[in-house]
């Protein structure tokens, strides 16, 4: 790790990049991807490559393993120099061919999604072995041989029998060991690692992480690292060279990048990097600092200002409360479709909220934090519980009522991309639901989505376009303005920035709290993303196998987490602080509980324990933590 | 799987039940009496009450279905009208040579088909694509009896190589079974194509070549073993379109099989033949349909070991 230190004066570079050029032939006239890009990896060392989308990072990776011509990238100029088995060689230059015998031998490389990374129809075992048939020329029983050390080495347990099972039976952590295994097999000098932790769990991406991490001292090889996550980057980097459209703009080491960022962008980048512990001792949410970034005629330019706390909760009278509200869904198996099993998604979670507050839903995937806000959403049927909205139980309503309850609770996905219809103008879109609930008279109609475009900060002129002229920040505001349009008191942010760039997901989390200020929104702001959790929240509650382990005001929850659960999800998240990295804290290990239940194992769940005013604690055995 | 298996033949009972019904209810939903149809104009009432009891169409309808299907299950369809043999004598003669030629199509189409579709993939926007592509449209827009008489034209009677038609010898396979499939290579030969291009952008094809696996592999087994997930089912849907194109060619050729049988029978109103041939060439797409399935899942994991 830290090799290029002890290491003598000036090592030679493993890699040395000049002059990189890629570019895509599009219908416009070639596009170029990267731009005159130099910088070198010494031998050992971690060089984390960062920048938001559309920056040329992973472009720099896959024309680095001459992949990017088989995605209609050509490198156009310069070169890559690489110190090889056979000496000196640039693979900018190297015919097609000859890659085959560097690709996955001498320069390994590991992606996004372990999900799809693997191929579905050959076994773990095959795949890996192939690489090591591949280059090493060993027979099929030495290359299966091989393949199961190399399971053992990314600490995957009962290797043995995982060798003849297929990807799809494995978990997305599981999958990315296996991916790790096929790319170290024939101890590459260097790994290229294109954002393989972004798709995970933090639990799991701290494991990851500290997997290569282990794994690169024991074989001695360096590491390019390409993120967009500043946390991971001051988790791995020794040193970072920062990307914007294409071109370098800042290189140097870690704690250099992070102490004293020298250029206005990469000071913005940092600056809308949500850190832990940023609002330590702070009882009330706050904005984000400002942050501008703009790529005009005088190049990137930043500025921050500081915002006042988020005073916001009004009422004594909670607007939304919940109580044992449980969903479970039946599997079903075997010859005639018996019921052999639930899914138990959401078990007895109880919480209230009030007007101008927001609760934060955090946990892992499967942990039921979505399924709980679809069901108050009633997108999904609850099994028993009960959710009453402004003291009326709405499971006692009349469905007429109901449907009218439907305004005032609105819904906010992940995906801004998939929940625009292409097809029709964002005006339409956003106009649609309140025809549907008649809510304006129609000459009233256009002025109306013109105030919620300007209240999200578009234009009025945007009515008339279509989805796909927009940027994904730009939707994510779309659907938003769509989602004010019936005029909600509740809103359910369901991972709503959890697609964006940092830096967009920062204006998109300030523009949810200024109109929390501006109309008294109250807020389920379901998301895995700690960070960005302690920034919005009034109050957090901790979710793990359908029930909430810990709820409280979100200082409580941050500074004395009470739960053990919470305590290790805490520890996982990376801290973008290079100074502040304990490598060897403890973590959780293995992989995250199922919910899946026989049909006689109910899970035990008792009330929580009240441990300070408003902050409660699962005492009762739940999962791992007995 | 076994559980798959057997979950899938089970769900074939049904199915087989609804043709029956429909089979058996061809003969009601004609106009006019068939009994009085098939005795003739001319015929005395006695004789018409006799053919009906023949064509087991006495009795209240349940009971006339019930005597249908549990013959049926005996392979028991009555006599044909036409030659006065037992139905199942007459498909029995007819059963193999259709069954070669459609299998004979169906291998060389498909075997085709993925070379044509796979290099038009693999060349994609070159010449190689243009060609292979020229070619599959071609076949899909060619008609196999404008097709079928222009080859008997060509090569039997101008050059003499291959008989006009008939059956026995291997020359009498060429050019009915290229007829036959040719539609069914241009429809691979497309589908194969854009599943490839599918199949190709996938993460894991990108992981195979991170890996160094030369191109010929990650084409022919990375690639291609993916690819032939839906490859499958659509040999399945084909086979049900050979079944109708062989009626055709068939007659062209004049080819002792099933299909021309079918097209004598309803030119000579001969009910129970067309009754059996539905029900035989139902079962035979049911059959080919489950044998798809199964492959399906061989070739798929993720449903083998669901």
């Amino acid at each position: 790790m830290t090799l290029s230190a002890a290491a003598s004066p000036a090592p030679t570079p493993l890699v040395q990049v000049r002059g990189l050029t890629v570019e895509f032939a599009t219908e416009e006239g070639a596009l170029r991807a990267v731009d005159g890009l130099d910088f070198h990896i010494d031998p050992g060392e971690t060089l984390a490559v960062v920048g938001e989308s559309g920056s040329g990072k992973s472009v720099t990776s896959l024309a680095l393993m001459r992949l990017v011509e088989f995605g209609g990238g050509r490198i156009s100029a310069g070169s890559i120099l690489f110190d090889g088995s056979t000496g000196r060689r640039d693979l900018a230059a190297e015919p097609l061919e000859a890659m085959n015998g560097i690709r996955g031998n001498e320069i390994a490389m590991i992606f996004q999604e372990p999900m799809t990374s693997l191929n579905p129809v050959f076994t773990i075992g095959e795949q890996i072995a192939e690489a090591v048939r591949l280059h090493q020329g060993a027979n099929d029983r030495d290359a299966r041989a091989e393949a199961l050390r190399m399971l053992e080495k990314v600490r995957i347990p009962e290797a043995r029998g995982l060798l003849d099972r297929h990807p799809h039976q494995l978990s997305g952590g599981m999958r990315q060991r296996v991916m790790i295994a096929m790319a170290l097999a024939c101890r590459p000098k260097l790994l290229v690692a294109d954002e393989p932790t972004t798709a995970l769990d933090v639990t799991i991406q701290a494991q990851i992480l500290r997997l290569i991490r282990i794994l690169q001292e024991e074989m001695g090889m360096a590491v390019m690292f390409i993120t967009h996550d500043m946390g991971v980057v001051a988790e791995v980097a020794d040193r970072v060279l920062v990307m914007h459209r294409g071109k370098k703009v800042e290189e140097g080491s870690a704690t250099e990048i992070f102490a004293r960022p020298r250029h206005p962008y990469t000071r913005a980048l940092l600056s809308a990097v949500p850190r832990l512990g940023a609002l330590a001792g702070e009882t009330l949410p706050r904005r984000f600092p400002l942050v501008v970034i703009e790529d005009g005629a005088a190049g990137v330019a930043g500025s921050t200002t500081q915002s006042p706390p988020q005073d916001t909760v009004r009422g004594d009278r909670p607007l939304l409360e919940v109580g044992d509200l449980t969903t479970r869904f039946d599997v079903r198996k075997g010859l005639f479709g018996g019921l052999t099993g639930r899914v138990h998604a959401v078990e007895q979670v109880s919480f209230d909220l009030r007007a101008g507050e927001t609760l934060a839903l955090v946990g892992e995937s499967g942990c039921g934090k979505s399924t709980t806000g679809r069901t108050i959403m009633q997108l999904q049927t609850a099994t028993s519980g009960r959710i009453a909205f402004k003291g009326r139980d709405i499971f006692a309503m009349a469905p007429a009522e109901r449907r009218r309850l439907r305004q005032k609770i609105q819904y906010v996905f992940q995906d801004p991309f998939a929940s625009l219809d292409p097809r029709l103008t964002v005006g339409f879109s956003i106009a649609e639901p309140l025809l549907t609930h008649e809510l304006v008279p129609r000459a009233e109609i256009d002025d109306r989505v013109a105030a919620l475009l300007a209240d999200v900060g578009l234009l009025p002129e945007h009515a008339k376009r279509y989805p796909y002229e927009f940027s994904g920040g730009q939707r994510q505001r779309l659907c938003i303005a769509r989602a004010l349009a019936c005029e909600p008191e509740l809103l359910i942010a369901d991972e709503a920035v959890a697609a964006l760039d940092v830096s967009i997901q920062a204006q998109i989390v300030n523009l949810l709290m200024e109109l929390q200020e501006k109309r008294g929104l109250a807020y389920v702001f379901i998301s895995h993303d700690i960070a960005v959790v302690e920034r919005v929240s009034h109050r957090v509650a901790v979710m793990y196998l359908g029930q909430i382990v810990e709820i409280g005001p979100r200082i409580a929850v941050f500074e004395n987490p009470q739960h053990a659960y919470t305590r290790r999800l805490m520890a996982a998240v990376p801290i973008a602080d290079p100074t502040r990295r304990d490598r060897d804290r403890p973590m959780l290990e293995g992989e995250i509980p199922s919910p899946i239940r026989r049909l006689d194992d109910l899970p035990v769940v008792r009330p929580l324990v009240e441990v300070a005013p408003g902050h409660f604690v699962a005492r009762h055995p739940i999962g791992d933590f007995t | 799987m076994l559980d798959y298996l057997v979950r899938r033949i089970l769900g074939t009972i049904p199915v087989i039940l609804v043709i029956s019904v429909v089979v058996f209810a061809f003969v009601h939903l004609l106009p006019g009496d068939p009994a009085r149809l098939v005795a003739g104009m001319d015929a005395t009432l006695e004789d018409v009450a006799a053919v009906r009891k023949s064509l087991g169409l006495d009795g209240p309808i349940w009971d006339q279905y019930w005597r249908f299907l549990s013959h049926a299950v005996q392979g028991d369809f009555g006599m044909s009208l036409k030659s006065r043999r037992p139905v199942i004598t007459e498909i029995g003669e007819r059963l193999m040579p259709t069954v070669w030629l459609t299998v004979f199509a169906m291998v060389w189409a498909t075997a085709a088909g993925l070379l044509i579709g796979v290099a038009s993939a693999v060349k994609r926007g070159r010449w190689q694509d243009w060609g292979g592509m020229f070619v599959a449209v071609s076949g899909i827009s060619f008609p196999s009896f404008w097709l079928g008489l222009l080859m008997i034209d060509l090569f039997s009677v101008r050059l003499g190589w291959l008989p006009t038609g008939g059956y026995g010898t291997p020359a009498h396979f060429v050019m009915p079974s290229f007829t036959l499939g040719l539609g069914v290579a241009a429809v691979m030969a497309r589908f194969t194509r854009s599943a490839f291009i599918e199949i190709a952008r996938e993460d894991y094809v990108r992981t195979a070549r991170a890996k160094g696996v030369p191109e010929q592999t990650v084409i022919w087994k990375h690639t291609l073993r993916n690819a032939l997930v839906p490859v499958i089912t659509m040999v399945g849907l084909q086979f049900g379109f050979l079944l109708g194109g062989s009626i055709v060619v068939e007659t062209v050729f004049t080819w002792p099989g099933l299909g021309r049988l079918l097209v004598d029978s309803v030119a000579y109103r001969d009910y129970p033949v067309i009754q059996a041939e539905i029900l035989l060439f139902s079962l035979e797409f049911i059959v080919i349909n489950l044998a798809v399935d199964v492959l399906y899942a061989l070739a798929n994991p993720e449903i083998r070991f669901r």
